[in-house]
C-alpha cells in the first residue's frame, strides 16, 4: 500500500456502490426540461458521518475521473485518483471528515450516461441521450446527499471540471455548502479551450466506427478517435516544462531511427495514454461531458451571485503557475466575481512545474492550504 | 483572535490601527501578513474583509485564522478590486516596500474612501545620528541592513505628508509613535517619531 509524503496509510480497501436515485416514479428532470426515468449513481464514501451530520465533504471529479477517489479496490495495485489528498491524517482527513465521491451524470464508470441502456428502447441511448448542463451534475449530487442523509456539506472540493460543479452548486444552493474549494478550474472556457475540446470531439465523431453514436449496436467503437482525443487533451494537461523534464527529445528505442513510427519517447507516452484510456472511457461520455464544460458560464447570468450574497460561502480558489489549460487568469476571474459580491474568498497561485495535472499531485504548499482551509475554526469569518 | 484555541495579543501598532477602524467596516488589509489585524477586527468589531499577502507563509497563517486572503502583487494586481468596494484599506508598514507608492496609493483611494497607512520615519533622530556617524540608519523601526532590506523608499514624515498632499489625500488623523510603538503626542514628530499612522481621506 502506498504512503503519501505525510507517511500515513490511506483509507484501505474500498468498493464502489451503485444506487438508483431516480426512477419512473421520481424521474430526473434536467435543466433543459428533458427527463431521465432511470438514473443509477456510482459512489464511494470514507470515514463516518457524525451524529450532527455536519462533517461531510463532497469530492467532484474532473472530466475523466470516477467515484473511486481514494483507497484501493480489492486486488488493485494503484489507488484512487486523489488518494494523496484523502485519508487518515491527509489534508482531507477521513478521521475527521465523511468523504463522498460519485461518478457524474453522463459518465461511464457506473453512473447513467449515454452508453447506458435506454429503458424506452432496450438499447444504448447513443446520441438520443439528452444534452447535459453543469446544473444536472449538481442535481444528481444533491440527490445522493439526500440518500446519504446529508443536507449541508462542510465542504465541496473539485479540480478542473470538478471545480466547475462546486462553483455551480455553491452559487445556486449556497446554504448547502460551507466551504467551496475550486482547484485549477474555470468559470468560462476561452476560445482556445473550446477549440481543443472541439477537435477532440471531431476526432471521435469522424472516426468511421462512430456510426452516428450507434457504434454499440454495430459492435464497434471509435477507438482511434477517442485515443486521439485523449492524446491531444493530455498535451494540454502538462506544461511544456513538464514535457521537457519527462521526455526532452529522448528516443524511445535508444537512438533516433528516422521514420513515421513511434521514435521519440513522448510519442510513445502519448500513445500509451491513448490506448489505456480506451479501456476505461466511453466515446459518448467524452462528447457529452466536454460539451457541458464548453457551455458553462455562470457569471453570464446577472443574478448569478444573488443567492451567495444572502448565504455567504467561504471559497478557496487555487491555480498553478504553469497551468495553461485553465491558467491563473481563469481562477482570478472567479475570484474577482466572488470578491466583488463581498463573498469571502481566498486565492493562491501555487508554484508547480507540472501544468494542469498539478492538482492531482502531492505539492506541499497546495495540500497545506487545503488542510488549513478545511480545519480552521470558522465562526470568525461569518461575524 | 484565536490561534489553535488560545487568545493571542495583537501587536501594539496593529492594535492602534484596529482602534481607527469603525465597527462593522469592510476592510481590505494590504500586506496583511498572518492576518492578525483582520482576525481581530472580525472577532471583536464585526468587520468583514480580505487580506492581501504575497509571502506564502503569511498567506497560510492567515488562512489558518479564517481570514479570507488573496495572494497577489500589490504593485501590479490591485486592479482586481472594484471601485469603492471597501470602507477602509489598510497598508501597514508596507508603502516603503512597494515599487510605485503613488500607484498603490492611487489604487487604494479608488478602492475605499478611507485609508489607514503606517510607515517608519526615516527622519527619526537616531537615524540621523547614524548617518552623521557615517552609517545607514538602523533602529527598531528600521531593523535591516542596507543590503538586505525590503524597504525601497526612504521618507521622513515631512516628505511623506507632502507626498500625500500631492496624491490629493487629506490627513484626517495622525498618530505619532515613539521607538517602542507607543503613541507620542506633542511637537517635533519628524525628529522624535519612530513611525506614524495616518488616516487619509480623498481630498
Amino acid at each position: 500500500m502506498s504512503r503519501s509524503l505525510s507517511g500515513s496509510e490511506g483509507v484501505g480497501v474500498v468498493s464502489t456502490s451503485v444506487e438508483r436515485l431516480f426512477t419512473p416514479a421520481r424521474p430526473l428532470v434536467l435543466a433543459n426540461g428533458e427527463v431521465l426515468t432511470e438514473v443509477d449513481v456510482a459512489f464511494e464514501t470514507y470515514g463516518t458521518l457524525n451524529a450532527a451530520r455536519d462533517n461531510a465533504v463532497y469530492i467532484c471529479h474532473a472530466l475523466t475521473g470516477d467515484a473511486h477517489v481514494a483507497g484501493y479496490h480489492e486486488g488493485a495495485t494503484s489507488p484512487g485518483w486523489w488518494d494523496n489528498l484523502i485519508g487518515p491524517g491527509r489534508p482531507v482527513d477521513t478521521d475527521t471528515w465523511f468523504v463522498v465521491c460519485s461518478n457524474l451524470l453522463g459518465g461511464c464508470q457506473g453512473t447513467t450516461g449515454p452508453s447506458s441502456t435506454n429503458p424506452a428502447t432496450g438499447r444504448a441511448y447513443g446520441l438520443d441521450f439528452p444534452l447535459l448542463d453543469m446544473a444536472d451534475f449538481v442535481t444528481v449530487h444533491r440527490a445522493l446527499g439526500e440518500h446519504l442523509g446529508v443536507q449541508r456539506w462542510h465542504a465541496a472540493i473539485g479540480g478542473s471540471l470538478g471545480g466547475m460543479q462546486v462553483l455551480d452548486w455553491s452559487l445556486r444552493f449556497p446554504e448547502e455548502i460551507e466551504l467551496a474549494v475550486l482547484v485549477a478550474s474555470s468559470s468560462r472556457l476561452t476560445a482556445q479551450n473550446i477549440a481543443f475540446s472541439a477537435v477532440g470531439r471531431q476526432a471521435i465523431m469522424r472516426d468511421t466506427s462512430f456510426h452516428s453514436g450507434r457504434f454499440a449496436d454495430e459492435g464497434t467503437s471509435p477507438d482511434t478517435g477517442l485515443a486521439i482525443a485523449r492524446m491531444m487533451a493530455h498535451i494540454t494537461y502538462l506544461s511544456e516544462e513538464a514535457f521537457n523534464e519527462k521526455f526532452g527529445r529522448k528516443s524511445q528505442h535508444g537512438q533516433i531511427a528516422r521514420g513515421f513510427g513511434i521514435d521519440f519517447a513522448v510519442e510513445s507516452y502519448l500513445n500509451h495514454q491513448g490506448e489505456t484510456f480506451l479501456s476505461r472511457f466511453d466515446p459518448l461520455s467524452y462528447l457529452y461531458l466536454t460539451r457541458v464544460m464548453d457551455y458553462f458560464d455562470p457569471f453570464a447570468d446577472v443574478d448569478a451571485l444573488d443567492a451567495v450574497r444572502r448565504h455567504p460561502v467561504n471559497y478557496l480558489v487555487m491555480s498553478f503557475d504553469t497551468d495553461w489549460r485553465f491558467s491563473t487568469e481563469h481562477s482570478r476571474r472567479i475570484v474577482r466575481a466572488l470578491e466583488s459580491s463581498e463573498t469571502p474568498v481566498t486565492f493562491r497561485e501555487i508554484e508547480s512545474p507540472w501544468g494542469h495535472d498539478s492538482f492531482l499531485l502531492e505539492i506541499p504548499a497546495y495540500h497545506d492550504t487545503i488542510r488549513a482551509f478545511l480545519e480552521c475554526p470558522r465562526g470568525v469569518v461569518d461575524a | 483572535m484565536t490561534d489553535g484555541g488560545r487568545m493571542t495579543e495583537l501587536r501594539a501598532d496593529l492594535a492602534l490601527v484596529a482602534d481607527l477602524i469603525p465597527a462593522g467596516s469592510r476592510v481590505l488589509d494590504l500586506g496583511c501578513g498572518s492576518g492578525d489585524l483582520l482576525a481581530h477586527l472580525m472577532t471583536t468589531k464585526h468587520c468583514r474583509g480580505t487580506g492581501v499577502e504575497i509571502d506564502p507563509g503569511g498567506v497560510l497563517a492567515a488562512i489558518r485564522q479564517g481570514v479570507p486572503t488573496i495572494e497577489l502583487n500589490l504593485d501590479t494586481q490591485l486592479g482586481q478590486f472594484r471601485d469603492s468596494s471597501y470602507d477602509v484599506v489598510v497598508l501597514s508598514r508596507t508603502l516603503q516596500a512597494v515599487h510605485r507608492p503613488g500607484v498603490v496609493l492611487n489604487e487604494m483611494t479608488r478602492i475605499a474612501p478611507r485609508l489607514v497607512v503606517s510607515m517608519p520615519n526615516f527622519g527619526f533622530w537616531r537615524h540621523r545620528l547614524r548617518l552623521v556617524g557615517g552609517h545607514m540608519p538602523r533602529s527598531k523601526d528600521l531593523p535591516f541592513d542596507w543590503h538586505d532590506t525590503p524597504n525601497l523608499h526612504h521618507a521622513t514624515l515631512i516628505d511623506l505628508e507632502a507626498f500625500f498632499a500631492s496624491q490629493r489625500l487629506q490627513v484626517e488623523r495622525r498618530i505619532v509613535l515613539d521607538e517602542e510603538g507607543r503613541p507620542r503626542p506633542g511637537r517635533g514628530a519628524n525628529l522624535l517619531a519612530g513611525s506614524a499612522i495616518y488616516v487619509l481621506g480623498r481630498a
